[in-house]
């Protein structure tokens, strides 16, 4: 029997859960058709608000239907979940997008481990084999999720070394430590009440989850952070599956599938494989190799310019495309470049930003950079749509980008990043590279186009870098 | 319990095609708030919180519960916030406005 919920005594047991699962198949249905609507700027906005309302009907329904017995506590719950999420979304900077992505992958995952973990204490003795698969599986993604989540954070954030954290014997250590957790697990389906080996599989993912994501440098983070997402994802179908509860199982898969395509498009734009992501320490040997070679090659003269003769290149072209990397985001440069955008425009030259895939941090970051400084989105162009261009343009100017633009992908078998698709921008009649020194990219690798003779350098901090040119260009 | 396993299966299997129609048609300029937003939907484990919080068997599962249902909060509200902070700053051309 159905004991009364909110609804009272008067109501047929029978009628309110019809209607709860009646509630639930709607929600779902909005989750789909909100998603649905991100597959365009002009219709993102209210698809992403139908989705919010697919949430509100599935809590409130419900808060409504089940025993809840506990009333102040959710609500308290409730309330200071929803405090902390709208202070962080208020405050976030677009820049640390990524980080606070990151950190709500690892409440997600954190909140389905959780949930998990009380099904097993409430049911105990009476969780049945399949119902005991389901906990196991939700426990052991759910805290990968979370601790993953946070050292990806720290990474992004700089609180945790961002170059790549090498074990020696990682490998045969993370392989292990999943044996051991799987093997505990399948232990507990058969013997779901031993709480000690229960806490040490818990354990053991959370460590599994650290140990994953420290030999990733944090020019691979948006790979993780997607994958991250899709386990966040995957985490609450399970939950679905341990409480057979549909509207999870959907919602949950939605964000499973759409962090694995976003995986696949960052990692088919670094030509390489998830495998060779995951396994990490990209950049950190190649790096120090580089490193020796590149004393010999910094010798090689680079043509180094000030802010007037690039604002002379610049205001005499007729077509003129951006590149932005993650320097800009670093610099904070979204506003100046922007300006120094309108400027052009005002001297009819035209503007267009090439945006790789891998470009910031995560998956989009520099169009919502752009986006925040008014940037219209349809000046955004993505490198299929732009890659043909180059040759047509005047002038392509590098912001803080680096290896995907690096000629070396196309034409110098022996480099790292050789097949990686990148911006030709070397195509361009004339470049200018907007960057703090010669250092090298995160593959560790010389990019050639800064050594071609229609290559300018014009070093500097790239906001400092950018309003230097808005100046020069009115002054002209 | 093998039934609903399939069934759930099946709901899965169903759920992850449509998701790989609907999400791969997102244009690359939209992957930050897609990401943002799938995020808030993963938070639907929320719900799963309500159902376990609002049960009383024990102070350990309440505790749980409780906590669970503030994590999830904070995806959902924190997520569906910044989504929408973002598309609102989305806006095309002024020659293609007209």
């Amino acid at each position: 029997m159905m004991p009364d919920g909110l609804f009272g005594s008067d109501w047929d047991p029978q009628t309110v859960l019809n209607t709860t699962n009646a509630v639930y198949i709607v929600a779902s249905i909005l989750f789909i058709l909100g998603l649905k609507r991100l597959a365009h700027p002009s219709t993102a906005r209210t698809g992403n608000r139908m989705a919010a309302i697919a949430m509100l009907m599935a809590v409130v329904i419900t808060l409504i239907d089940r025993q809840i017995v506990q009333v102040p506590w959710i609500i308290t719950g409730i309330i200071i979940g929803a405090a902390i999420g709208t202070v962080l979304a208020r405050q976030v900077q677009m820049t640390a997008m990524p980080q606070l992505v990151a950190v709500f992958n690892g409440f997600g995952g954190a909140a389905s481990a959780l949930v998990a973990s009380a099904e097993l204490v409430r049911e105990q003795d009476a969780v049945d084999d399949v119902a005991a698969v389901t906990i196991m599986a939700s426990t052991i993604i759910g805290a990968v999720t979370l601790t993953g989540s946070f050292i990806a954070f720290g990474k992004l954030q700089g609180f945790v070394a961002s170059q790549p954290v090498l074990l020696p014997g990682r490998n045969y250590l993370n392989a292990v430590l999943l044996a051991v957790a799987i093997g505990l697990a399948i232990f507990l389906v058969f013997e779901p009440n031993t709480f000690a080996a229960f806490a040490v599989m818990g354990v053991i993912a959370l460590a599994l989850g650290i140990l994953l994501v420290i030999p990733i440098g944090g020019a691979d983070m948006p790979v993780v952070v997607a994958l991250l997402n899709s386990y966040s994802g995957i985490a609450a179908a399970a939950t679905g599956f341990v409480l057979e509860n549909n509207m999870l199982i959907i919602a949950g898969s939605l964000v499973g599938a759409s962090g694995l395509i976003l995986t696949r498009i960052m990692t088919k734009a670094m030509n390489r494989s998830l495998a060779n992501v995951m396994l990490g320490g990209f950049g950190a040997a190649d790096g120090a190799a580089a490193g020796g070679a590149a004393g010999a090659v910094e010798q090689r003269p680079v043509r180094s310019v000030s802010a007037e003769d690039v604002a002379l290149v610049l205001s005499y072209a007729r077509s003129v495309i951006v590149v932005p990397g993650y320097g800009l985001a670093v610099a904070q440069a979204q506003h100046a470049v922007r300006e120094l955008a309108d400027e052009l425009k005002s001297r009819n030259v035209s503007v267009k930003y090439a945006i790789h895939p891998v470009a910031g941090r995560m998956p989009g970051h520099m169009n919502v950079l752009l986006a925040e400084a008014n940037v219209p989105y349809d000046e955004l162009k993505d490198l299929d749509e732009i890659n043909s261009e180059f040759d047509r343009t005047d002038v392509a100017i590098v912001i803080g980008a680096n290896d995907v633009t690096n000629p070396a992908a196309r034409t110098d078998p022996a480099s790292p990043i050789f097949g990686m698709p990148i911006l030709n921008v070397d195509n361009a009649n004339a470049v200018v590279v907007l960057k703090r020194s010669m250092a090298s990219g995160f593959a560790g690798v010389e990019n050639e186009l800064f050594f071609l003779e229609k290559t300018m350098m014009f070093f500097g901090d790239a906001r400092g870098s950018v309003e230097d040119l808005v100046r020069e260009v009115k002054a002209l | 319990m093998v039934e609903t396993l399939l069934i759930s299966l099946t709901v899965f299997v169903l759920a992850v095609f449509v998701g790989y129609e609907v999400i791969t048609k997102v244009p690359p300029t939209l992957h930050t708030p897609l990401m943002s937003g799938t995020n808030a939907v993963s938070g639907i484990v929320i719900v799963g919180a309500l159902i376990i919080a609002g049960q009383d068997f024990g102070i350990a599962g309440a505790i749980l519960g409780v906590v669970a249902v503030a994590l999830a909060t904070v995806n959902v509200v924190g997520g569906f916030l910044v989504t929408d902070r973002m598309l609102q700053m989305f806006r095309r051309g002024p020659e293609d406005g007209k």
